[in-house]
C-alpha cells in the first residue's frame, strides 16, 4: 500500500504548508526588526508539481524554524507556463508589493521572469534554475542563484565518466535550452570519444528507438540528462533491454522524489550532485531529520536548494533592511548562513562556488536513495562568470 | 545503419503504433457515434495507469492490475457519460472542449489529492522482463513484444465486434443516423454510455500496458491524446480500420523519423548539427504526414465522405 500511505502523508504536508502560509501575514504585523516579504512562483499542479513541492517546503521548514514574523511568504502555483508565471510576478510585484522573488524550477520560466523581475528593482534568489544567460553577460546585482549554474552537474557528470576510465560515451539530452546546456557541459569535461550523441523530444516518454541505436553503437558508458517522467521512463526501457552499460547522470533523474518510481532499475548508477542527505555536517542532518519529521518523506536536492535559499535570506535579513537595496545586497553576498552543502560561497557573477559530489542509488530498506562516493569537483566556479561584469 | 537495428526499429515503430491504437480506437468510436470532441480521453489513461499501479503494489499481480485499469476507466467512463457528457451531445463542439478540457483538470487534481504530487512505481511482470531473441538475431523486449500482441488481438476483437454482432451493428448504425435508430426502438442512451465505457476501457488498458515502462503520473495523458487526434484524422474519423492503419502510419513515421533523419544528415553536415536539426525536423514528421494525408483525402484514409 506504499502509494496510499505516500499520499496521505503528502496531504499532510499540503496541509502544513498551507496553514503556514495562510498564518503568516498577520504574524507579520509585529514590527521590530527587519519586515520582508516573499513571493514565491513555483509549480504546484501539472507535470513537475513534485519538484515544487520540495522546493515550497524545504522553503517553509527554514522559515517556520527561525521563528521570524517579520517574514511573510505568498506562494502562487505557475503551472509550469511561461507567460503565466510572467503574469504572476508582475501581480507579486505590483499589487502584493513584494520585496523578494523566489521558487522557479524552469530555466525557460526563469528566463521570462528574472529580468522584468530585477528591472522593476527586485531581487530574486533562485533555488533551482540557472540558465547559461543569466550567469555570463546577463548577471544582474539583484540576481542570485543559490543552487548552481545548470552546466555544473553535467560537467561534474564529465569529469566522472573521464576520471572512471569510460572512453566511448553515448550521450542524450531533450531538444530544449537546458538539455543543450547539458551536453555541452558534459562535453567540457569529458575527454574520450562520443559513441553517439542525441537530441530526444521534450516530454519524450518512448526511448526503445533511442535505446536501439545505444545497442548498435558499441559505447562503453551512457550519460544521460532526462528530468522528471523522462528520466523514469528511460531508466525503466533501459533496464528491460538488456544492454549492461555503466549509466552516469546528473542527481535530476534520480532525486528523491522520482527514485521510488523507478524502483530496482536504477541501483548501482552513478550521479552528481552538490547536495547529498549524507554529507556529514550539523544542518544536514538537523534538515534532513526535520523534514522527514515534518512531510514524512525524505528530502530531495531541490528541498535543500529551497532550504539553503530561505536561510540565505534569513541571514541578510538579520543584517540589512530590504529596502536599503544596497546593504542586502552585500549581506546576501556574504552567504553568511549555515548551509545544508557546509561551505557555501558566491562568485562574482552571484552564483555558488561548490563541491560536486559523485553519489550512488542505494536502497536502505524499503527505500531508495543515494550515498556519496566520492568528489567529482572541487570549489567548482562555473565558465560564464568571466563574462559578467559584476 | 544496419539492417538489425532497422529491424528493430521497424518494431518498435509497431509498439508504438499499437498502444496509439487503443487510445484512437475509443476517441474515434466516440466521435464517430456520439458526434462527441472527447479531451478528457487522455484523463481515462492516467486513470487506467493509476488504477494498476495501486493494485499492482496492493496485490503484486500484474493481470489483476490490467483487469483493474479496465474497470476503472469502464466505471469512471460510465460516470462521466451518466453526470455530464450526456448533457453535451446536442451542443456544439465548442462547449464540448471545453467541458471535457474542465474534465481534464477535475482528473488530474483529483488524482494528485488521492496519490500525492510524486510518480507511482508500476513495473514489468517478472515473467515478462528481459529480451528474447529473435530469428536473425533480433534482440528485443519481450515486454513490448507482449504489447504488440495484445493490441494486434484487441484490433482484431473490436474489428469483429463491430462488423459481426448485433451491439456492432447498433454502433454502425448509430454513426449512419442517430435518429433513425432511436426510432427503430434502439435504447440510444444505453448504447451510448456502452460505447463510452468501451473506450474509456481501452484507453485505461493503454495507461496500465504502457505505465509499465513509463512513468505512471500525473498529466501523462495529454500528450498521448494529442497523438491520438493524430491517428483519427489521419485514418479518417469514426473508423476503426482507420484508427489502426493511422496509428500503425504514426508509430512507424514518429520512430523512424527519428532515428534515420538525424543519421540521414551526418551524410553531408557535421554530426552535432545534423543531430540538432535531424531531431529538430523528426519532431514535426508526424504534423507534415497528417497534412499530406489531409492534401489528398481530405476526409483521413477511410473516413466517409
Amino acid at each position: 500500500m506504499r502509494p496510499t500511505g505516500q499520499g496521505v502523508s503528502k496531504l499532510k504536508g499540503i496541509a502544513a504548508a498551507t496553514l503556514l502560509a495562510t498564518t503568516l501575514p498577520m504574524a507579520a504585523m509585529a514590527e521590530d526588526g527587519n519586515a520582508i516579504k516573499i513571493g514565491m512562483i513555483t509549480t504546484l499542479t501539472g507535470g513537475g508539481a513534485g519538484i515544487g513541492a520540495d522546493i515550497r517546503d524545504g522553503f517553509m521548514l527554514a522559515i517556520d524554524q527561525a521563528g521570524n514574523e517579520n517574514v511573510e511568504v505568498v506562494i502562487v502555483d505557475d503551472q509550469r507556463q511561461p507567460d503565466l508565471a510572467v503574469q504572476l510576478s508582475d501581480k507579486l510585484i505590483q499589487s502584493d508589493k513584494v520585496d523578494l522573488l523566489t521558487g522557479i524550477i524552469w530555466s525557460n520560466l526563469a528566463l521570462a521572469v528574472v529580468p522584468s523581475a530585477t528591472a522593476q528593482g527586485k531581487f530574486y534568489v533562485s533555488p533551482n534554475a540557472g540558465p547559461t544567460q543569466l550567469a555570463g553577460r546577463g548577471c544582474h546585482e539583484k540576481y542570485f542563484n543559490v543552487a548552481w549554474q545548470n552546466d555544473n552537474l553535467h560537467e561534474a557528470a564529465g569529469a566522472y565518466t573521464t576520471s572512471a576510465g569510460y572512453q566511448n560515451a553515448f550521450i542524450l539530452a531533450p531538444n530544449y535550452p537546458a538539455g543543450q546546456d547539458a551536453l555541452t557541459g558534459f562535453k567540457r569535461m569529458y575527454e574520450g570519444e562520443l559513441a553517439g550523441e542525441l537530441y530526444t523530444r521534450l516530454g519524450q516518454t518512448d526511448y526503445a528507438a533511442e535505446i536501439a541505436q545505444i545497442r548498435a553503437s558499441g559505447a562503453d558508458s551512457i550519460f544521460f540528462f532526462l528530468p522528471g517522467g523522462m528520466g523514469i521512463s528511460f531508466l525503466k526501457q533501459y533496464a528491460d533491454s538488456g544492454i549492461d552499460l555503466p549509466v552516469v547522470g546528473p542527481a535530476f533523474s534520480f532525486d528523491q522524489g522520482i527514485l521510488q518510481a523507478v524502483g530496482d532499475a536504477a541501483l548501482g548508477v552513478k550521479n552528481t550532485s552538490q547536495w547529498s542527505k549524507d554529507i556529514d555536517n550539523p544542518t544536514n542532518k538537523a534538515f534532513v531529520e526535520s523534514f522527514e519529521a515534518a512531510f514524512g518523506r525524505l528530502p530531495s536536492l531541490y528541498a535543500s536548494q529551497s532550504f539553503d535559499s530561505a536561510n540565505l535570506i534569513l541571514s541578510a535579513l538579520s543584517k540589512a533592511d530590504v529596502q536599503d537595496a544596497d546593504a542586502f545586497r552585500a549581506a546576501l553576498l556574504e552567504a553568511d548562513f549555515s548551509s545544508t552543502r557546509g561551505d557555501f560561497e558566491f562568485g562574482n557573477n552571484q552564483h555558488p562556488i561548490q563541491d560536486i559530489y559523485v553519489r550512488e542509488v542505494i536502497q536502505e530498506g524499503e527505500v531508495f536513495t543515494n550515498r556519496i562516493v566520492g568528489t567529482s569537483l572541487t570549489d567548482h566556479q562555473d565558465v560564464y562568470a568571466s563574462e559578467c561584469g559584476l | 545503419m544496419s539492417l538489425i537495428l532497422l529491424v528493430e526499429q521497424v518494431l518498435n515503430g509497431l509498439q508504438f503504433g499499437v498502444m496509439l491504437f487503443l487510445m484512437a480506437a475509443g476517441l474515434t468510436l466516440i466521435f464517430g457515434v456520439m458526434g462527441l470532441i472527447n479531451l478528457a480521453h487522455g484523463s481515462l489513461y492516467m486513470v487506467g495507469a493509476f488504477a494498476a499501479a495501486a493494485v499492482a503494489a496492493w496485490s503484486g499481480s500484474f493481470v489483476l492490475a490490467l483487469i483493474a485499469s479496465l474497470a476503472a476507466a469502464a466505471a469512471f467512463g460510465a460516470l462521466i457519460e451518466l453526470t455530464i457528457i450526456r448533457r453535451l451531445y446536442d451542443r456544439d463542439h465548442l462547449d464540448q472542449v471545453l467541458a471535457t478540457f474542465a474534465l481534464i483538470l477535475v482528473f488530474s487534481e483529483a488524482t494528485r489529492w488521492v496519490f500525492g504530487s510524486f510518480p507511482l512505481f508500476l513495473d514489468i511482470p517478472d515473467a515478462l522482463s528481459g529480451t528474447v531473441m529473435l530469428p536473425g538475431g533480433i534482440q528485443y523486449s519481450l515486454y513490448r513484444l507482449t504489447i504488440i500482441v495484445i493490441g494486434l488481438v484487441v484490433a482484431a476483437a473490436l474489428f469483429l465486434l463491430i462488423s459481426k454482432t448485433r451491439v456492432g451493428m447498433r454502433i454502425r448504425a448509430g454513426e449512419s443516423d442517430r435518429e433513425m435508430i432511436g426510432a427503430l426502438g434502439v435504447d440510444i442512451s444505453v448504447l451510448y454510455t456502452l460505447v463510452f465505457a468501451l473506450g474509456a476501457a481501452l484507453a485505461g488498458l493503454s495507461g496500465a500496458l504502457v505505465g509499465a515502462i513509463q512513468s505512471v503520473e500525473v498529466g501523462m495523458g495529454e500528450p498521448v491524446l494529442i497523438l491520438a487526434f493524430v491517428v483519427i484524422v489521419i485514418g479518417g474519423i469514426g473508423s476503426i480500420k482507420g484508427a489502426l492503419a493511422g496509428a500503425i502510419l504514426v508509430g512507424l513515421t514518429d520512430t523512424l523519423g527519428r532515428t534515420m533523419l538525424p543519421w540521414a544528415f551526418t551524410t553531408f553536415m557535421d554530426a552535432s548539427a545534423a543531430n540538432t536539426v535531424g531531431s529538430a525536423l523528426a519532431s514535426m514528421l508526424i504534423y507534415v504526414l497528417m497534412a499530406g494525408v489531409l492534401i489528398f483525402k481530405p476526409n483521413g484514409l477511410f473516413g466517409s465522405a
